[in-house]
């Protein structure tokens, strides 16, 4: 078998499994709860009663929105799949962990793209934002990026050895919600200062947000391309972590 | 060039050590049965075997790929029915089987054709477009199957296809392995039913405690116990079985169901003995038959015996 034949069988497998995981995965209880209900009860407990500007306040929303729902399928799927039985069939396919692990990705990037599509038009229609070619390009990579970055965590949340879900999303809650706090979401990132000021760098969203900001109002905090790098960083590191752990998985038994 | 050999494997689970060194080669359309008792390593064997786990040490080759170094290229040339490996119960019984096919890159044409026939030869084209939560585990079990066979794999492996379906579902399954091997696919097959193994395999291997114990036919391994002869009985009415134990030709004895099955190294001794017996005590003998070892002789004492478990 030629590389070439192997690669497009890499490829085919990526998006087999991507696929399969968006009609299995994507109508499951716990993706639509925490994936869109929980950031939506998230948004309106901190906006009813209080006087904020929508139009300042939207690219940090959408932000959290992306966050959310890209993060939300990778830490079903393998735990689900493990207690199902499924895990060991779908290993059994001409794919490796690789495979499956890109796929998984695709599935959790393609369900956030799609949800916060409908936000973004919502937002674009009744917020009158004067976007430019240069901000719909910006808001092209950089919403395919984040939404890469932040499945791939939903991934790696999912690569311990564990078959129940619950379990995993417990994990996932723990690790995604201090995220949000120190992202520059509820208080925009002038106005931290301190060891708060520090903390957002460490978070992946911090930076979305700060292209999100750019895009949609012309202001950034964070040059543009130490955003578009340390989305990246990000990314890789989660890809590399799922890798690693998986495969520790597969030494360990199934 | 073999369809499957391996070198050295082993495999360790902390101190465990699962998969002890073992090395062996399955030829090109043979049917290997591999045995074991619980825990024995037969699992993690076809785990590593199909890539699904990762050796410590030692080679596997598919069809003569490094499966370590060419997961991908060596798993398109197998079909695997893991042991623990359900199908998609939220996808249909044809979804399943076309999903299956299209990692092999089948086309989607080829695919709803064979898919069909493999329904209608599973006896599920009726229910094809049910899901399949909705199935009992045998019928569960044959779309697993048709699933593995679907890209007409080179070398199937097999995890203990049969174990706890209705017979009518083994003997569907069993009778599908014949006919792939009939076309030339090579057999990995994996059971706790020694029956199983005796009816289908050419040779099989035995492993116990992760290391291999045996590798033969199955006639010349029971030929190696030539001496556990025994004597099936059954009277008219149960009898006492320690009365024929007493006359010191049986070494053990065995209540099967409405029968006695006595061991013996000297079946004409005893055969005789028995019918003087049953004329002594006025019994009518039902049946009587003198078995040679059987496979399953065979595998216990090689599974039980200290010389060969450790």
């Amino acid at each position: 078998m030629q590389i070439r034949d192997l690669n497009s069988q890499f490829f085919r497998g990526v998006m087999l499994v991507a696929e399969k995981d968006m009609r299995i995965y994507y109508a499951k209880a716990p993706v639509l709860i925490f994936g869109f209900l929980f950031p939506l009860f998230m948004f309106l407990s901190f906006y009813l009663g209080r006087e904020i500007d929508f139009q300042i306040f939207f690219p940090g929303l959408l932000a959290m929105f992306f966050f959310f729902t890209a993060s939300s399928v990778g830490p079903l799927i393998t735990p689900w799949e493990k207690q199902a039985g499924t895990y060991e069939r779908l290993l059994s396919f001409p794919v490796n962990i690789n495979t499956v692990i890109l796929g998984d990705t695709a599935a959790g990037m393609i369900f956030g793209i799609v949800i916060n599509l409908i936000i973004l038009i919502v937002g674009l229609v009744f917020l009158n934002y004067n976007l430019n070619i240069f901000g719909i390009l910006l808001l092209s990579i950089s919403i395919l990026l984040g939404a890469f970055c932040f499945s791939s965590l939903g991934v790696l949340l999912a690569s311990p050895s564990s078959s129940s879900p619950s379990q995993i999303m417990m994990l996932s809650g723990l690790v995604r919600f201090p995220l949000i706090f120190i992202s520059g979401i509820f208080i925009p990132l002038e106005n931290l200062q301190g060891i708060g000021r520090t903390a957002v760098y460490f978070s992946p969203i911090t930076y979305l947000v700060d292209i999100f900001n750019l895009s949609f109002r012309g202001e950034s905090h964070i040059p543009l391309i130490i955003d578009f790098t340390m989305l990246a960083v990000f990314s890789i590191i989660f890809i590399s972590l799922s890798n690693r752990f998986h495969k520790r998985s597969l030494r360990k038994g199934l | 060039m073999n369809a499957i050999e391996v070198k050295n494997l082993t495999k360790q689970f902390g101190d465990l050590t699962a998969v002890n060194h073992i090395s062996f080669e399955v030829e090109k359309g043979e049917i290997f049965g591999f045995l074991g008792p619980n825990g024995a390593g037969k699992t993690t064997t076809i785990r590593m075997l199909t890539g699904l786990l990762t050796p410590d040490s030692g080679d596997i080759f598919i069809d003569g790929v490094d499966i370590r170094k060419n997961t991908i290229k060596a798993k398109m040339k197998m079909g695997v029915i893991p042991e623990m490996g359900n199908i998609y119960v939220d996808l249909t019984a044809k979804q399943n089987i076309i999903m299956a096919g299209r990692f092999y890159g089948i086309s989607k044409r080829e695919l709803d054709k064979k898919a069909d026939s493999l329904l209608e030869q599973f006896g599920l084209y009726e229910r094809k477009n049910d899901p399949v939560r909705t199935f009992s585990k045998g019928m569960k079990q044959r779309v697993n199957v048709a699933s593995a066979i679907v890209p007409d794999p080179e070398i199937l492996f097999l995890d203990e296809p049969t174990s706890g379906l209705d017979v009518q579902s083994q003997r569907l399954i069993r009778n599908i392995i014949k006919e792939m091997n009939q076309k030339g696919t090579t057999i990995f097959l994996t059971t706790h039913n020694i029956e199983e193994a005796n009816i289908l395999c050419e040779r099989v291997g035995i492993i116990n405690k992760g290391k291999i114990v045996a590798i033969d036919a199955p006639e010349r391994l029971k030929r190696t116990f030539d001496k556990t002869q025994s004597v099936e009985i059954s009277f008219h009415k149960m009898i006492d079985g320690s009365l024929i134990e007493k006359s010191g030709l049986a070494s053990r004895m065995e209540k099967l169901g409405d029968k006695w099955k006595f061991y013996t190294d000297n079946p004409d001794k005893l055969t005789k003995y028995l019918v003087r017996f049953a004329e002594d005590q006025d019994l009518t003998i039902i049946s009587m038959n003198i078995c040679g070892a059987s496979l399953e002789d065979a595998f216990v004492k090689l599974t039980e015996s200290k010389d060969y478990a450790d």
